[in-house]
């Protein structure tokens, strides 16, 4: 899109809480049990059952509220919107209205190197509804459809931003930020693909330096990272074209067709949706004391912002780095132990990003699945600063580690790998080596400063990795410059 | 306090009820008559009197978060007027 137009996103985030039992009743939230086994009077919404709060649902809104900056509303209700559709069993969804639980936070993203504060409306409590399987291919041509109300009153906290995004880039800064938040909380999976953290986009475009926003459409079923940007950035384009082509951009629900790469239209909003909102006379209000806030406050973990800053001031490590290393709360908690058992912030830091990253990623686990322990890897550590084994040897060693779940130690002595830093020893291989490559030699005599680094190689293949880079290179030198 | 048959119509439409057209008046005068009867409440000063967000005065009934059983599934299902696969079935959810 040209510079002409600016866009504005306000998003709202979905997340499902990691209870055990519904936000009102005691069915299980497990994701994936065969349908309506999950169910029972109460998320059925069978006439005179009645719902009783979960307290976890509270307790883990409240640590949002405050990880997000916001004021907790000491007094708050549930309420009634209602609508029709069938995947509320009820005809209307429990949910938070005018007074919800937290109001007022932000959350600070960066994007290319700058911080930008992103304003949080409102977090509210409410029901998850069921989900619809249809009958044809799209909603449009099926003529039934099958409804399965096992996610039917999983616990949801909506998160809403204000309009104070500007590009697909910031939207996705923003959700990878709070999704990271969430799961250092230990509140939700955070997982898009499965549904546990879903997002709406509320887009609009207007003219460069104006201040009135335009008509804005809301876009969802968006359910990857880069797929919010993507639906971001194309709703924004087409938008802007329709303007540009002197039409109008209408309010409207539209749904984002990740294969297609492109935003749908659902259905027209005329004005405001009519949800006649109500108190839920089923359910007492909440009253959240000061006490209950500092508590909460107190026991906050430490989360990702303040894990950066303390990374970079304490371990001396790069802002790059620091932001890659507590993106999760797994891998900074590895670091941590594996500085915690001795070794060094840095050279921790370059083993799990390098080899301990690849191998992690090969086999798809996380850092707390790690099949070097943060000791073992501390160990072998140790080891390349005592100069016991070489960087190199280390390399081979790791993966030892990784494939015995024996320590470095164990393994330089099983396979032999201790480091050659006897002299005589390396200069026997320097002298064969001299001996047999005279070409190279010669070159390196001739003024060729670089033939060296064949020679050292040969050094350590001779030694089979094991002798003391530093000591060949030494050592080559000097029966060189003979 | 009068109510418009335009308003009739939409609150049928919300409320997923059908009204005949010959009914409308009758159900216009009756909801007039009972609006007149609650605006009556409208006289009242409430002058810094917080609205009230529950009928009794109560707070913080809370249950522990405990998985409870469901039901048996075919007793979940049994209130279905269609069920097809052990889903509740429904018709077409859309308009054309």
């Amino acid at each position: 899109m040209s510079s002409k137009y600016e866009t504005v996103i306000g998003l709202e985030v979905h997340t499902e809480l990691k209870t055990n039992s519904k936000i009102f009743c005691g069915c299980t939230t497990e994701f994936g049990g065969s349908q309506n086994t999950h169910v029972c009077p109460v998320c059925l919404g069978l006439p005179g059952a009645m719902p009783v709060l979960n307290k976890k649902v509270v307790e883990y809104a409240i640590k949002v509220g405050l990880a997000l900056n916001c004021e907790i509303l000491q007094f708050n209700k549930f309420d009634r919107k209602n609508y029709y559709y069938p995947d509320l069993p009820k005809n209307y969804q429990t949910s938070q209205y005018d007074l919800p639980i937290c109001l007022n936070g932000y959350l600070d993203i960066e994007v290319e190197g700058e911080t930008k504060r992103i304003g949080i409306t409102r977090i509210h409590m409410e029901e998850d509804a069921g989900k619809l399987v249809h009958s044809g291919s799209t909603i449009s041509d099926s003529n039934s459809s099958n409804v399965d109300y096992n996610r039917t009153g999983v616990p949801l906290l909506e998160i809403v931003s204000e309009p104070d995004l500007r590009s697909g880039a910031e939207a996705k800064a923003y959700v990878e930020k709070l999704r990271s938040i969430l799961q250092y909380l230990d509140v939700s999976d955070g997982r898009m693909e499965e549904g546990s953290l879903r997002c709406d986009a509320n887009v609009s475009v207007r003219l460069r330096g104006t201040e009135k926003f335009g008509t804005r459409t809301e876009t969802k079923n968006v359910n990857s990272l880069t797929g919010i940007q993507k639906a971001i950035e194309y709703e924004a384009l087409r938008q802007a074209q329709v303007l540009e082509d002197g039409g109008t951009v209408y309010q409207e629900t539209r749904t984002w067709d990740d294969a297609q790469g492109i935003t749908l239209a659902m259905r027209k909003k005329d004005a405001e949706d009519d949800y006649r909102y109500f108190p839920e006379p089923d359910l007492v209000p909440i009253v959240i004391s000061e006490e209950e806030i500092d508590e909460a406050r107190k026991n906050l973990p430490e989360l990702p912002d303040a894990k950066i800053a303390r990374f970079i001031s304490d371990y001396g490590l790069s802002v790059t780095d620091s932001t890659i290393l507590t993106a999760s709360r797994k891998t900074a908690d590895y670091l941590d132990a594996t500085v915690k058992a001795g070794a060094d912030a840095k050279t921790v830091s370059n083993w799990m990003l390098g080899d301990l990253s690849k191998m992690i990623n090969e086999n798809g686990l996380t850092f707390a699945e790690s099949k070097v322990s943060p000791e073992n890897l501390a160990g072998m550590i140790s080891l390349i600063e005592k100069g016991t084994i070489s960087g190199k040897i280390a390399k081979k060693v790791i993966i030892s580690m990784w494939e015995s779940g024996k320590d470095a130690e164990t393994i330089v002595k099983e396979e032999g790998l201790v480091q050659i830093t006897d002299t005589g020893a390396i200069e026997e291989i320097v002298k064969q080596v001299i001996a047999n490559n005279p070409q190279p030699v010669a070159d390196f005599k001739g003024g060729n400063g670089k033939a060296i680094g064949f020679l050292v190689g040969q050094v350590m293949k001779e030694s089979k990795g094991r002798a003391n880079p530093g000591m060949v290179n030494e050592l080559l030198q000097k029966f060189l410059n003979d | 306090m009068k109510i418009s048959q335009e308003e009739i119509k939409k609150i049928a439409l919300l409320s997923r009820l059908e009204v005949k057209a010959d009914h409308i008046s009758t159900v216009e005068k009756e909801l007039s008559d009972i609006l007149s009867y609650v605006a009556e409440l409208n006289e009242l000063d409430l002058e810094g009197v917080e609205p009230m967000a529950h009928a009794v005065p109560l707070h913080n009934v809370f249950r522990e978060d405990e998985e409870k059983p469901s039901l048996d599934h075919k007793l979940a299902l049994s209130n279905a007027p269609e069920a097809e696969d052990g889903y509740f079935k429904v018709p077409r959810v859309v308009q054309e």
